[in-house]
């Protein structure tokens, strides 16, 4: 089986929800011309990044939101499957940083970021709330899994996801581009490259990583939006820092070809790593300071 | 040396980008810079001319009567280069009809006024011109706090505020800026004869080195003069650094309310937009 997916590699704005949703709701459907069945959108992108104290200001509960209801519609209308960034309010008035799957008018799968950077120029764990579960989910094109930005630099991310099955693994992101040392490229997305090739190769999976570009106040993201096959080679990237709409094919076929070649899976041992795991823990908990003096 | 594998090409693209989107994003099209004839403004006007246009980029000239008149061809040299446009506002009678009222300040306070004298016409042309004013400061004057805090520190942005003095050298040679300004010992041409490097007592060569070594790499103090670096020059460096953190930052505003500015009040500047 194979598909077409969009890579919208857009520049949001900082807190304008409604001007974002019509750049997301254009792009769709200029996906959806060019034939595409999955689009997906970067980190946070009907909000923008540094949002601080707009946190609050934008957050959204997929299921009741007006917003999100309006990228349902446009994913029965143009039958193609939706992938984007939100913040997204709990019950307990929590708040995260989600990428939400919408299919068909339904919410598939919201995936609350599990690792928030709080440190050098980021700052996510002020304003949010970490997620705290990570699941693989069922779609028409198979089976997926969703990660975002800072996610995806924990390799047991990746590792949990492809346990769990899938075998497409979406990771939306708001990269920084930093590093204006060497020849040609940034630092950044040097790092970039090198996660999201050894990601695909090790569990012989498709990385579909979609960063954003633009600037906010003076940090500018990267963009470089890529596919990466089964095999860990690029099959189709986006520049970096332009905007772009980059389509791209994933060949379901291919994740069974590399599996014949390398049956890393097959050969994976949970009981070994979850044994392990659990003496690591164990270790850890009886050693920790806090522990020592009660 | 620590610049040796800068990329002049990678961080223009960066600077170029950097200063049309916050430009624009903000509602406008043009932008104003003070030029002086040295290497800073030259690159800054050089960026902007190519993030703008030459016809959206306003270079001023505002000498006193001081100034060295080599400054003022160097930086018409540069303006007719880009084929941006010049005004030139001379401040001689605005700084010195004010020091009529004080006659015996020193050089220090003069130089001072004259950057804010500047500060004030750039501001002015701003909303005349609907133009955002362009800052020159770098890197290793801001680390330092070699400049006058709402003086020449007074801008919409610093296009040059992350690179050191010897990136920005490296970067004006990319972009073309004439080699008589490339070898001209850097000034803030305050008063005749000033010199940076006398002034701070360091060359620019070695204050690049150690901020690399203190502040990039976050290496500790005792780790430079374990490298052979003088101690109490390192010790120097680092306390100006300090000291001048006000200048980095927006006026303390005391905290008594449940929301207050500077504290818990966090929006970035590109709120919005």
């Amino acid at each position: 089986m194979r598909f077409r997916i969009a890579l919208a590699q857009i520049r949001p704005s900082l807190g304008d929800v409604a001007r974002n949703l019509a750049l997301h709701l254009e792009t769709i459907a200029r996906a959806a011309e060019q034939g595409a069945e999955v689009i997906v959108f970067p980190e946070l992108s009907l909000t923008g990044y540094y949002l601080e104290d707009l946190v609050p200001d934008v957050a959204l509960e997929p299921a009741r939101s007006e917003v999100v209801a309006a990228l349902r519609e446009a994913s029965l209308r143009h039958r193609l499957d939706i992938a984007f960034g939100c913040i997204e309010v709990g019950e307990d008035f929590r708040f995260f940083n989600a990428a939400v799957y919408v299919s068909r008018g339904e919410i598939v799968h919201v995936h609350r970021k599990l690792y928030l950077p709080t440190y050098g120029m980021f700052d996510e764990g002020r304003y949010l709330a970490p997620g705290d579960t990570l699941r693989a989910f069922d779609t028409q094109w198979g089976r997926m899994g969703m990660l975002i930005c800072e996610d995806m630099w924990h390799p047991s991310s990746v590792y949990l996801l492809a346990q769990d099955g899938a075998q497409i693994l979406l990771c939306l992101s708001a990269g920084p581009g930093r590093g204006v040392r060497g020849e040609g490229k940034l630092g950044s997305i040097e790092a970039w490259e090198t996660i999201t090739r050894s990601a695909a190769q090790a569990y012989m999976i498709y990385v579909v990583y979609v960063n954003r570009v633009g600037f906010e106040d003076g940090a500018v993201f990267a963009g470089g939006s890529v596919i990466v096959d089964p095999f860990g080679r690029p099959s189709a990237s986006a520049p970096t820092l332009d905007e772009a709409l980059l389509v791209g094919e994933v060949d379901v076929g291919e994740i069974r070809r590399a599996r014949l070649f390398y049956p890393l899976l097959r050969d994976e041992r949970l009981d070994l790593v979850l044994r392990e795991l659990k003496r690591i823990y164990a270790r850890r908990h009886r050693l920790a300071p806090s522990d020592e003096g009660s | 040396m620590a610049f040796e594998d800068f990329n002049p090409a990678l961080a223009a693209e960066l600077l170029i980008r950097f200063i049309r989107e916050e430009v624009t994003k903000v509602g406008f099209e043009r932008g104003v810079l003070g030029l002086s004839g040295g290497l800073d403004s030259s690159v800054v006007a050089h960026l902007t001319a190519r993030a703008l246009g030459p016809e959206n980029t306003y270079g001023v000239l505002m000498p006193y009567r001081t100034s060295d008149p080599a400054s003022v061809a160097d930086a018409q040299m540069v303006a007719d280069q880009l084929g941006i446009r010049t005004i030139r506002v001379e401040i001689t009678p605005m700084v010195d009809a004010y020091f009529e009222r004080f006659p015996d300040a020193d050089r220090i306070r003069r130089g001072n006024a004259m950057a804010r004298m500047r500060m004030l016409v750039l501001y002015d042309l701003s909303a005349a011109l609907r133009a955002l004013v362009i800052g020159t400061s770098n890197k290793t004057e801001l680390l330092v706090g070699y400049g006058t805090i709402y003086g020449d520190m007074a801008a919409a942005m610093w296009p040059l505020g992350d690179l050191y003095k010897a990136e920005v050298r490296r970067l004006a040679q990319y972009l073309g800026v004439p080699a008589r300004i490339l070898e001209k010992p850097p000034t803030a041409d305050l008063w005749v004869g000033q010199s940076d490097e006398e002034e701070l007592g360091i060359t620019y060569d070695l204050l690049d080195a150690l901020l690399v070594e203190l502040v990039d790499r976050r290496r500790p103090l005792e780790a430079l003069v374990a490298d052979g670096h003088d101690e109490a020059l390192v010790r120097r460096i680092a306390e100006m650094v300090r000291r001048s953190q006000f200048k980095r930052r927006t006026p303390l505003c005391p905290k008594i309310s449940s929301r207050s500015i500077g504290h818990d009040f966090r929006y970035k500047r590109d709120w919005g937009s």
